[in-house]
């Protein structure tokens, strides 16, 4: 919504709209939109059903310190923030992996850490510019050439890596001791999910802001979840909720004029409702049947 | 040399501050084609021992040599780790088994596919290939899980107690199974079991176990030996 020049809040009109659509930067927001869409959802895939999905959360903290440091310091955040999201995803790994400490502790520390951080150097330098902000919450149709073209490559190397080894993930995911049992280096698929969560999240934030990237990596999976049976068709249907929940997200948000990845979380709250509604009745029919 | 060497194993687990020996000192030598039963009451370390022998846990001294590639081993725990909730169809998870860590890039061929076809026959699951698995019942879960172990052909094939909760019917048609398989194509088998019946009648060897190696030898000596008392 906008105040017009009335001072009246107004929707925009739907031939605003197609303009607004028509314009370069938009098709390109859009493009990247569909493939960070696209990774997170099949990444979320194996996070979700491996209990992993609090490191995306754990990452986009990293992330936002990382970003406030680059800020602050005047360079690209993303040159800066994607060595460190993925040395972060390997340190948060190896921590979980070794036993001696809890996941999610390490998970907590990292983030809790991460964000005290970010929030000191940005106090130190500027206070919370613009800048900061627009990386915390998000603001897709703002991406530069170099935004863009870091988020095809990152994406590219995402998909390729998850659709070669989409078997061995497959394995790795379902039964981690059978793998093991026949040889395979559970470890390396550990890093290999790591790196791929950390590059998500990285490409992510400039769509979704730090607050909110994790999300996209959750949602569709879980809401696709319930309603398949074969391990493909999850993949299939977590990756339409999730690019159909962005395009509408991307919509509703310039209809009404409010940040692009707030707007496609509630999208994604919206269609989750919707689903659990749909699954307890058609349980509901299934129980009247038998 | 023999297909499976170990010497002086012993393994350990550390709960809480403590290690808490599970297996001391064990020396076994199994030939290729043998088919080794492992007994003892709960407890003993008969999971442990296999779980060793797969290396999925470390142990703390000693020697485990197989002389044979490691993607010819094959496993059948006795809990497996898939979620009931986890979705996959039967077929996924059949197929899953003829994964090796011979090529780098796990795609699966032609061969693969017509591997698992043919173990899905040779378990009896084809009407259940479609289905999801979690929503099986435990026998047909585990008799699919049967399946993905043997679909490779493996060299080796290790089960852990393969038959509990299956009604007598199908363990009976499962030992026959096996047997088929030691017979005819040598593979080697190494299983776990309570069901002395069919120790009786199918196992070559015998190890029984009680955190030390009890007894070791043929199934006739075992038989005697518990006769005698
Ligand atoms: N992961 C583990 N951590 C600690 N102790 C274990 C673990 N697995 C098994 N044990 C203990 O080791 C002993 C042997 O277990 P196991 O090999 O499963 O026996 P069996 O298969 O003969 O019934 C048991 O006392 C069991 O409690
Ligand atoms: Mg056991």
């Amino acid at each position: 919504m906008v105040k017009n020049e009335n001072g009246w809040l107004s929707y925009m009109s739907i031939n605003e709209i197609i303009e607004i659509l028509s314009y370069p930067f938009m098709a390109r927001a859009i493009i990247v939109g569909i493939l960070i869409s696209l990774c997170a959802s099949l990444l979320g895939v194996i996070l979700v059903l491996k209990n992993y999905s609090l490191i995306g959360h754990g990452l986009s903290d990293v992330g936002f310190a990382s970003i406030s440091i680059a800020v602050a310091c005047g360079f690209s955040p993303i040159y800066l923030s994607t060595p460190i999201v993925i040395l972060a995803s390997f340190v948060i790994m190896y921590i979980s992996q070794s036993k001696k400490i809890n996941g999610d502790i390490a998970i907590g520390i990292f983030s809790t850490g991460s964000l005290a951080l970010g929030v000191i150097v940005t106090a130190i330098s500027n206070g919370l510019n613009m800048d900061v902000y627009a990386y915390m919450f998000g603001s897709i149709l703002s991406m530069n050439n170099t935004d863009v073209f870091m988020s095809i490559i990152l994406s590219a190397v995402v998909l390729t890596l998850f659709i070669l080894f989409y078997n061995r993930l497959f394995i790795v995911t379902i039964d981690e001791s059978f793998a093991k049992s026949i040889g395979i280096n559970i470890q390396f698929y550990q890093f290999l999910i790591s790196l791929l969560t950390a590059l998500t999240v990285v490409i992510g934030i400039r769509m979704m802001g730090t607050l909110l990237i994790s999300s996209l990596i959750i949602f569709s999976a879980f809401i696709a979840k319930k309603f398949v049976r074969s391990f493909k068709s999850l993949m299939f249907l977590s990756a339409t909720i999730s690019i159909l929940c962005f395009l509408i997200g991307v919509l509703v948000s310039l209809l009404l004029n409010i940040p692009t990845g707030a707007s496609i979380v509630i999208v994604n709250i919206i269609v989750l409702i919707i689903s659990f509604i749909i699954s307890k009745i058609s349980d509901s029919i299934s129980l009247c049947k038998n | 040399m023999d297909l499976i060497e170990i010497k002086d194993l012993s393994v350990s687990y550390k709960i809480g501050y403590k290690n808490i020996k599970i297996l001391d000192n064990l020396k076994l030598n199994i030939k290729k084609g043998e088919y080794v039963c492992i007994v003892g009451s709960n407890g003993s370390g008969k999971s442990t021992l296999l779980k060793a022998i797969l290396g999925l846990v470390p142990y703390s001294s000693g020697l485990i040599s197989i002389n044979c590639k490691k993607s010819k081993i094959s496993y059948l725990p006795q809990n497996s780790d898939i979620l009931i909730d986890f979705p996959a169809t039967v077929s996924e998870i059949i197929l899953s088994g003829t994964q090796n860590t011979e090529s780098i890039f796990p795609f699966y061929k032609k061969r693969d596919k017509l591997l698992a076809d043919d173990a899905i026959k040779r378990a009896g699951v084809d009407s259940l290939v479609k289905r999801r698995f979690g929503e099986l019942s435990g026998g047909q879960q585990q008799r699919v899980l049967f399946a993905r172990a043997i679909c490779k052909k493996p060299e080796i094939l290790i089960l852990d107690e393969p038959c509990t909760g299956l009604d007598p019917e199908i363990s009976n048609s499962f030992y026959a199974l096996l047997n088929k398989l030691n017979k005819e194509t040598h593979t080697t088998i190494l299983m776990v079991s309570h069901d002395i019946d069919s120790v009786k009648k199918y196992a070559t060897k015998v190890i029984e176990i009680n955190k030390k190696i009890m007894f070791y030898g043929t199934t006739r000596e075992w038989l005697k030996m518990k006769t005698d008392g």
